[in-house]
Formats: C-alpha cells, sequence, structure tokens
C-alpha cells in the first residue's frame, strides 16, 4: 500500500487547544465538578473562617463553692470578672460532675470548705483543686491556665483590697506581632487556600481522569494520534485556570469579607500559587494514571492529598509540637511549604527569607510529581 | 490481488496481572483484507478484545508477529493512529458534548481540518442520519444513535482500516441492521473492517470469518464453508406430539445427536457427521413427527467444532423435588401483571402492561434495550413499585407483601450476581441465610446442589475464579436453594457461548418439569425461542404476545413468507412505529 500520508507524530498545538476545550467544555456542563471547584471551596472557607477557631474564648467552667467566707467569695468574684470564663456555681462536686461527663463543663474549680480559714490563718497551707477533662488536652490545659489566671487576679485583688502592693519586680505584658489580636481565623483562612487548591489540584483532576477511563473515552483517545504530551497538558491546563478562579474567589472572600488582612503582594501569590497547583496537579494526575477507577482515585487522593494537607501542614496542627517521625514525613507534604507561604503572605507580607526557601522545595515537588507522572504516563493500556 | 490491511502469525498474548497462566491469545493467525467485513467471532473471554487492541497499537503482544497497515503496532503506533480507526467497546464519547462537538473533537485530533473536514462532515451526517441531532447532548442520543455517533467520529479521518469491538452490544435489532448496512457499503468503498462479536447470527454474514474460542482461532474462512459443512445435518422435527422439551431431552441422549434446540413448537437437530437420516427408536417415540432438512447455520457449526453440545440430562431437575402451586392459587395465572405502569418523571417506562403467566410456563419478556422489560421485570420481583396497576405472584400482591412474594421465588440476575469473593459453599449459604434455610435442612440441600451440579469439587473455590459455565450452575443453585415455585432469570445467558447457553436451558427446561413456572427477559432472539409465550416490549409497551411461531405468523407476509424470529420482531416493532406515527398524525 502506497498512500501517501503525512507522518507528523510529534506535539500539535491543534490537539492540544482541541482536548482543552472539551475539558472546558466538560468542567463548565458537569454540575459536580463546578460543585468541588467553587461550592465546595467557599463552603470549607466558611467553615474555617467562622466554625473552627482554636481560641477557646469563653470557657465553661464549674465553680464549686463549699466554702461561703469572704475570701472564696472574693475568688469567686474574680471568675466572674473574667473575660475568658463563663463560670457556673455549684455548691457540691455532685452537681456539676454530670456536666463535666458530659462535657457541657470544661473544668471544674473547687473552692474547700476550710479555704477562707486556712487563707486567714496566713499559714500558705489553703488549697483549691482544678478538675479538666484530660481526654481532650488542650482544652485541659486551657483549664489549668485559666485557673491559674483567675488565682493571680484573685491574689490581686486581695492585695488590692488589703491596701498592699503586689507588684513584682518584672510584668509580663505580651504582644503577639504580625497578628497583634491573635486571631485564629487570622492565619486558618489563608492556610485553607491550600486545602481548596488541593481539592481542585488532586481530587477533581484525579476524578476526571479516572473517568475518562471508566467511561471508556480514554480508549478511544489513545487510539487517536494523541501524544503523551498532549494529553496531560489537557487534563492539566484547564484545572489549573479552575482552580486559579477558585483560589480568587477564596482570596477575594477572605480580604472583603472576612477581614484577613493582606499583607503581601498579588505577583507573589500568583507566583506561588502557580508552583504548588503543579505538585498538586501532578499528584492528581499521578493517582489516576495509576488507579484508572473513580472510586480508588477519590480515596487515594483524600488520604494522599487532601488529608494531610489539612493534618500535616501545620495549618492546624504546629509541626514543631509533632513526634519527629511525623515531622520528617511532613518535608514530603507540598501543602507544609504553602501553607508558610500563605500564612506569610497574608500577614507578613513579601518576606523573602521565607518565601523562597519553601517556593525552592516546592519546584522540587513540582518536578517530581509531574516527573512520576510522566514516567508512569503511557500511550498504551498495559505498562 | 487484494491487498491485506493486517496480516498476523503465531500472536500470543497473556496479561501480566493474571498469574494463572492462562493465555489470552495462544498462536493466533489472522488476515483482514481491504474491501471485506471480517467477522471476529466468539463468546466472552475467547479474546477478541484483545486481538482488537493489539491491532489498535493498545497493547503489547506477548509474542508473534503483527503487521496492520504495513507497520508494526507497538513501534510505530505514532503513525498508525493516525490511519486505524478503532471503536472500542465501552464506546468512547462524550455524553457532555454534543453530536458535533465530539465530531469536531476527534476531527482535530485526527488532523481533519479547513474544507477537508466540512466535505467529510456533510459525508458522515448523511451517512449515519445524525444531521437532526448536531445539536444534541451525546448522553442524550438513544444507545444506537450513540453507536452511530461512535462510528462517525471513528471514521473522521478516512482511516485505511476500522476495528470495530461487538458494535451490536445494547443496540436494538434495527439499529443493529442500519449499522451494519453503513458497515457494509464502507467495506464495498474499499476499506478494510474488522467486527467482533458474540452473536453467531451477526458473524455468519461477514465476508471473512475468524471464529475464536478460548483464545485460539478455530475457523478461519469464509462462513459458507462451516454452513456447507453442516448441510444435510441440520433438521427440524415438526408436529410433535406431547411434549417438545421431553422430545429434545430424549433427542439429545441420542449418540447420532450433536446438538439440539428448542425453536418455537420445533426442535432443531443437529446429526452426527455421516447419519444421514433420523430414523427408528427416537422418531418412534414421536408418532406423527415430520422431519425437515432445515438451513444450516454458523452457530451449529461452531457447536460441532467444539465438540457437540450437552446431552440433555439435568441431574440437578432429577434430584429435585416436584414443586407445586399452593390451593387457592389460579394455576393460568400464577404470575400477573394488570396495567402495570411506572413513570420515571415525565417518562413512562412501562405502560399499562398486561399478562399472565401460566403454571409450568416459560414466559420471555422480549424487547431492546431500554424498551422497558427490566422496568416491569423489576416490579414483578417487588424491587420497584408501580406508579398505578398490580402485580400479583402466585396470588400475593406485590403492593402490600413484597417480602412474602419474593419467598416464593429465585431470582438470577444479570450476570450471575455472586460474590466473586466468596468460595462456592459461602455463596451458597448466603443466599440461602437470606431465605432463612438453616442447620440440617441447609446442609441436605447444599450437598444435594453441590453433587447434582458437579460443584463438589469447586466447594472451597471463591466464585470470581470459576470457569463460566460453573458460575452459572452456581447462580442457578442460589436462586433455587429454597426450592421456589417461580424463577426469575434477567438476561440470563447474554455473553455466554453457545455450549454453555445449552446447557443452561437443560436445567431450566428440566426444571419446568418439575412444575417451575419461569419468566425471563432476553434480548436475544435464539432464547426467545425456548419460551412458551412471549410478550414483546417496545417503548414501554407490550406491543404483541403469544407463542414465538404465532409471533412470527403475525409479522409474516407477501414478501417473507417464513421471517426468522429476528425479523419477525423488527417487523413488529415497524408496524408499531408506523402505527403510532399514523395515530399521532391523526390526533395532532
Amino acid at each position: 500500500m502506497t498512500r501517501a500520508r503525512p507522518k507528523k507524530t510529534g506535539f500539535s498545538l491543534r490537539r492540544a487547544c482541541a482536548l482543552c476545550l472539551k475539558e472546558m467544555r466538560q468542567i463548565l456542563r458537569d454540575p459536580t465538578s463546578l460543585l468541588i471547584s467553587i461550592v465546595l471551596p467557599v463552603g470549607l472557607l466558611f467553615i474555617f473562617g467562622f466554625g473552627i477557631s482554636l481560641d477557646t474564648n469563653r470557657l465553661s467552667m464549674g465553680i464549686v463553692m463549699e466554702d461561703h467566707g469572704a475570701e472564696a467569695i472574693r475568688f469567686a468574684a474574680a471568675a466572674g470578672g473574667s473575660p475568658y470564663i463563663n463560670p457556673v456555681f455549684a455548691d457540691t462536686v455532685d452537681e456539676v460532675k454530670d456536666d463535666l461527663k458530659l462535657a457541657r463543663l470544661r473544668g471544674v474549680i473547687v473552692i474547700p470548705e476550710d479555704f477562707t480559714a486556712k487563707v486567714l490563718a496566713g499559714r500558705g497551707n489553703a488549697t483549691i483543686q482544678v478538675l479538666s477533662d484530660g481526654s481532650e488536652p488542650n482544652t485541659a490545659n486551657f483549664v489549668y491556665a485559666y485557673a491559674h489566671g483567675l488565682f493571680e487576679s484573685w491574689l490581686a485583688d486581695r492585695a488590692d483590697a488589703l491596701g498592699m502592693s503586689m507588684e513584682g519586680p518584672v510584668t509580663l505584658e505580651p504582644r503577639y506581632w504580625f497578628n497583634p489580636t491573635t486571631i485564629s481565623r487570622n492565619y486558618l483562612i489563608p492556610g485553607s487556600i491550600s486545602v481548596v487548591m488541593t481539592i481542585i489540584g488532586a481530587l477533581l483532576t484525579s476524578l476526571v481522569v479516572a473517568r475518562e477511563w471508566e467511561r471508556g473515552t480514554m480508549e478511544a483517545l489513545l487510539a487517536t494520534p494523541v501524544t503523551k504530551t498532549e494529553l496531560m497538558l489537557s487534563k492539566a491546563l484547564p484545572y489549573y485556570v479552575l482552580a486559579m478562579v477558585a483560589t480568587t474567589i477564596c482570596v477575594l472572600i477572605a480580604i472583603f469579607i472576612m477581614d484577613v488582612p493582606f499583607r503581601g503582594s498579588i505577583p507573589a501569590l500568583l507566583l506561588t500559587s502557580t508552583l504548588f497547583l503543579c505538585s498538586s496537579l501532578g499528584l492528581g494526575l499521578l493517582l489516576s494514571t495509576l488507579t484508572r477507577n473513580q472510586f480508588n482515585a477519590a480515596f487515594a487522593a483524600l488520604n494522599a492529598a487532601f488529608l494531610p494537607s489539612i493534618l500535616l501542614s501545620g495549618l492546624i496542627f504546629e509541626i514543631a509540637s509533632m513526634p519527629v517521625v511525623i515531622q520528617a514525613v511532613t518535608y514530603l507534604i507540598p501543602a507544609r511549604y504553602f501553607v508558610k507561604i500563605l500564612q506569610t503572605l497574608f500577614q507578613a507580607g513579601d518576606l523573602g527569607a521565607i518565601l523562597l526557601p519553601n517556593m525552592v522545595f516546592l519546584v522540587l515537588s513540582a518536578t517530581f510529581w509531574f516527573g512520576l507522572t510522566a514516567a508512569k504516563t503511557r500511550r498504551r493500556l498495559d505498562g | 490481488m487484494e491487498e491485506l490491511a493486517a496480516r498476523i502469525d503465531g500472536l500470543s498474548h497473556r496479561y501480566p496481572e493474571q498469574d494463572d497462566g492462562q493465555w489470552a491469545l495462544a498462536d493466533v493467525a489472522l488476515r483482514v483484507r481491504e474491501g471485506v467485513i471480517t467477522g471476529l467471532a466468539g463468546p466472552d473471554g475467547a479474546g477478541k478484545t484483545t486481538l482488537m487492541r493489539i491491532m489498535a497499537g493498545l497493547l503489547r503482544p506477548t509474542a508473534g508477529k503483527v503487521d496492520v497497515v504495513g507497520l508494526d503496532p507497538v513501534r510505530r503506533a505514532a503513525v498508525l493512529h493516525a490511519r486505524v480507526g478503532y471503536m472500542p467497546q465501552k464506546f468512547g464519547l462524550y455524553e457532555d458534548l454534543t453530536v458535533m462537538e465530539n465530531l469536531v473533537l476527534y476531527a482535530d485530533l485526527r488532523g481533519v481540518v479547513g474544507a477537508e473536514r466540512a466535505t467529510q462532515f456533510e459525508r458522515l451526517l448523511d451517512f449515519t442520519g445524525l444531521r437532526p441531532f448536531m445539536g444534541r447532548l451525546g448522553g442524550n442520543l438513544s444507545g444506537g444513535m450513540k453507536q452511530k455517533l461512535g462510528l462517525a467520529c471513528t471514521l473522521v479521518g478516512k482511516p485505511e482500516l476500522l476495528l470495530l469491538d461487538e458494535p451490536g452490544v445494547g443496540v436494538d435489532p434495527i439499529s443493529r441492521r442500519d449499522l451494519w448496512g453503513m458497515v457494509q457499503s464502507l467495506a464495498e468503498g474499499g476499506m478494510a473492517v474488522v467486527w467482533a462479536t458474540a452473536y453467531l447470527d451477526e458473524a455468519e454474514r461477514c465476508d471473512a470469518l475468524c471464529l475464536m474460542n478460548d483464545g485460539r482461532v478455530i475457523f478461519s474462512g469464509k462462513p459458507e464453508e462451516q454452513r456447507e459443512r453442516m448441510r444435510g445435518r441440520c433438521v427440524h422435527v415438526r408436529n410433535i406430539p406431547g411434549n417438545r422439551r421431553h422430545f429434545l431431552r430424549r433427542a439429545l441422549g441420542d449418540e447420532r445427536v450433536v446438538d439440539g434446540v428448542i425453536q418455537g413448537e420445533n426442535v432443531r437437530l443437529v446429526l452426527k457427521e455421516g447419519v444421514g437420516q433420523l430414523d427408528g427408536r427416537l422418531l418412534a417415540t414421536a408418532p406423527g413427527a415430520e422431519i425437515v432438512f432445515v438451513e444450516p447455520r454458523l452457530e451449529d457449526a461452531f457447536i460441532d467444532m467444539v465438540g457437540g453440545g450437552p446431552d440433555g440430562r439435568s441431574v440437578l431437575a432429577e434430584t429435585m423435588p416436584a414443586v407445586r402451586v399452593g390451593d387457592g392459587v389460579d394455576v393460568d395465572a400464577v404470575i400477573s401483571a394488570h396495567e402495570l405502569t411506572r413513570k420515571f418523571g415525565d417518562f413512562t417506562a412501562a405502560d399499562h402492561v398486561t399478562f399472565n403467566v401460566r403454571e409450568g410456563e416459560i414466559f420471555g419478556l422480549l424487547g431492546p434495550n431500554g424498551a422497558g422489560k427490566s422496568t416491569t421485570f423489576r416490579m414483578m420481583c417487588g424491587l420497584l413499585r408501580p406508579t398505578s396497576g398490580e402485580a400479583h405472584v402466585m396470588g400475593i400482591d406485590l403492593k402490600r407483601s413484597a417480602g412474602r412474594a419474593r419467598q416464593k421465588l429465585g431470582y438470577m440476575a444479570q450476570k450471575f450476581s455472586l460474590y466473586g469473593n466468596l468460595n462456592v459453599e459461602r455463596n451458597l449459604k448466603f443466599f440461602s441465610g437470606i431465605y432463612g434455610l438453616k442447620g440440617q435442612v441447609l446442609e441436605d440441600k447444599m450437598a444435594r446442589m453441590l453433587d447434582s451440579f458437579g460443584l463438589d469439587r469447586y466447594r472451597r473455590t471463591v466464585a470470581g475464579e470459576l470457569p463460566l459455565g460453573f458460575k452459572q450452575r452456581l447462580a442457578l443453585a442460589c436462586a433455587l436453594m429454597h426450592e421456589p415455585p417461580l424463577l426469575f432469570l434477567d438476561e440470563p445467558t447474554s455473553g455466554v457461548d453457545p455450549v454453555t447457553r445449552r446447557e443452561f436451558w437443560m436445567h431450566i427446561n428440566a426444571l419446568v418439569d418439575k412444575g417451575v413456572t419461569v419468566m425471563v427477559t432476553t434480548h436475544f432472539m435464539d432464547e426467545a425461542e425456548y419460551c412458551d409465550r412471549i410478550a414483546l416490549i417496545y417503548r414501554g409497551r407490550m406491543i404483541a404476545t403469544g407463542p414465538p411461531d404465532e409471533l412470527k405468523r403475525q409479522a409474516a407476509d407477501g414478501d417473507l413468507a417464513v421471517p426468522t424470529f429476528e425479523e419477525a420482531f423488527i417487523r413488529l416493532i415497524h408496524r408499531d412505529d408506523m402505527a403510532r406515527k399514523s395515530a399521532g398524525g391523526e390526533s395532532a
């Protein structure tokens, strides 16, 4: 057979554009992809913004007054005046035991019946008891700290009343830089943008590629002259655009609706987001290439990208307080670097010293995931 | 001299992930000529898809020489893809793109642009009749239309070789005929076409045939050669006095008979080579029966090649006690549907379906995919609530006590819904448990089932790894553990090889002898022939009902005195379409 056929087998812009256009149309027509890429992220942002707060203001605490003497009442007054706790008064421990059990109260301070007597005796052996729920260590620490605070303010009140000065040689006056009011929203929201990007980059991408395998469209595509590069590009580019749109929406909501300060520059934000998305998209593509099944791809994306982006990125749990082994693992999570970058951009500004090293890691991670995907993507159905 | 579009020799393939040492293809040779349709036929799992994928450059074969349009599909894949059109079985159509967008995508991918694109699109849209649907989303097309769009997308860029993997599956007989006509005209235009199919009647129409079984080519040549070989060996036994199923069983027990099936009122037999005429003992049991030589079919040859069908005895039925419907149940309506209607939104999936099934009858619901037979079937099992109308089994109203009704019926779902990772024994135990069997009764019944179905040696084998025929036996055994008087079968043998299908029907026939009433859905014409009566379902409505031969007579007219069942089916559907059109015209 001698039919003249052009033997163009390299990259074709026309094919790449056709595939990207197809992908864009599918995104716009498929309600689930819009749901995952726009509705879910905005919902998540609001949960992070208003639902989750790591500040435990107004902790409900029981104050058990077994003693009704003057000093006990002074202590109770200090509790009533505290802006941090919401006191519930009782006469015996039994009255509040169930509330503590059911976590209606986070802690209980017991003022024993001999409290006033012992204080007045002035032998320094007066005690108060603090009960807290050890199954929630974080809250228990707060309870202890607040109880300690109450004790200090009671001491001050007492000194005041007795006409004595309590001034020690040093007064600690903490000031929190970058987030002066230490509002957790101000660092949670920027960090949560990385979660949003992970959802679109890894979860959505892995779903759409796996869907092509399931519906048999991938087999039909592979039987055309499409090249590997065109195929990967058509999956990465449209979802990159989609993720950037979603990110822009999230940033706007964060700044204008949630009043999160933004001190960095837009170009720095765009650049770092692009770098992070490359890792995320790379991971998503890799997972779907390996699983070829929507259920498995989603499950893998959830475990390999989504959960680490929340749990191991330092967004909610401080990396420094993790066990050493886990800390080592966090270096493999691209979200770790991006969360740091986002928090810096929002709260501190374009600090090259922090941004640059993290960006280097993002580049490495993007290269790694994309490289692996390229190596694992086949032009055939078999390995 | 004719050109070869593909030349394959000594091709073997094994999937690396399959560790059972099974060869998907073993020493396959194939020649694909230009200008003809080459049929690649064989049951599911014969290796058709593997062979197609290798020709399309999508799999690297383990061993052998493959040459497709003059290229090595592994090393020259990129060039090959531009010159070969491949339509996979699970078709690669984008459901959320319109007909036109799908076409444009494939045109872009195949580099068909400018004026060339315009002319090709014109031609393809006319050719496929898709022009009125250009703006419709792919997902909203009917099964037949989807397949035509798939073909159009594959044809963009004028491939030299067209590979079609089971294009007739899931398509109604009319669209299937259209599709065949379209491909035929392409072949006449000089294109080389490979048409893979599990239906031997489809394969019979191909110009060249490659018949496969178990990864091997068992015949390669013209279908006529095979039919010729069988000439004089195929007979119809007509006017059989008494029960034709009993006659079939006796016939299959006769050593001169290779194969036999029920065809409506008659029994079709294939005789051993050199037998000549059937006489003597067998016919003495059917006085007055008439023997007529009939045109051989490819299926006859296939069964003959693989060593004949089963011998007609069903040990299962021999050990199973006879079932009787309880007192007070109308023996003429052990299953009954009355004005059964089911709507999904605006769409009426089943529209006033009414029928009665007599005790000991095999009743078939026949219709193309999407006609509403599954909807009707599910309502009869109590799995779906009717929008209006009533369904009764054994006099029990399915609306009120579906649970009690289900206890009376054995249900075998499509594709044998067994637990693939449980072994044979556990599958049986599980399904018995559902029906409340336990203790010694369960043990006894299980022992009998395992024994009579020959499943004893597979007791501990997980169901997923059973050979197809044994999977089918196990599925049937699971449905029969509680000895139900009614048996519901949903597409029981689609995709199954002809021998396994015969074995299955042998069991069903034997069960009917024991008084079991069977309701079966199918889109398989052959299967319909086994039924005593058939309800033809089309677009939600029952358009005809009666014994298969009666339906054939209804469809017969001047042009076609003795239609095959498929021809009858197409005609009856066509008449219904016409009637609806004229009714619509009057009311408008």
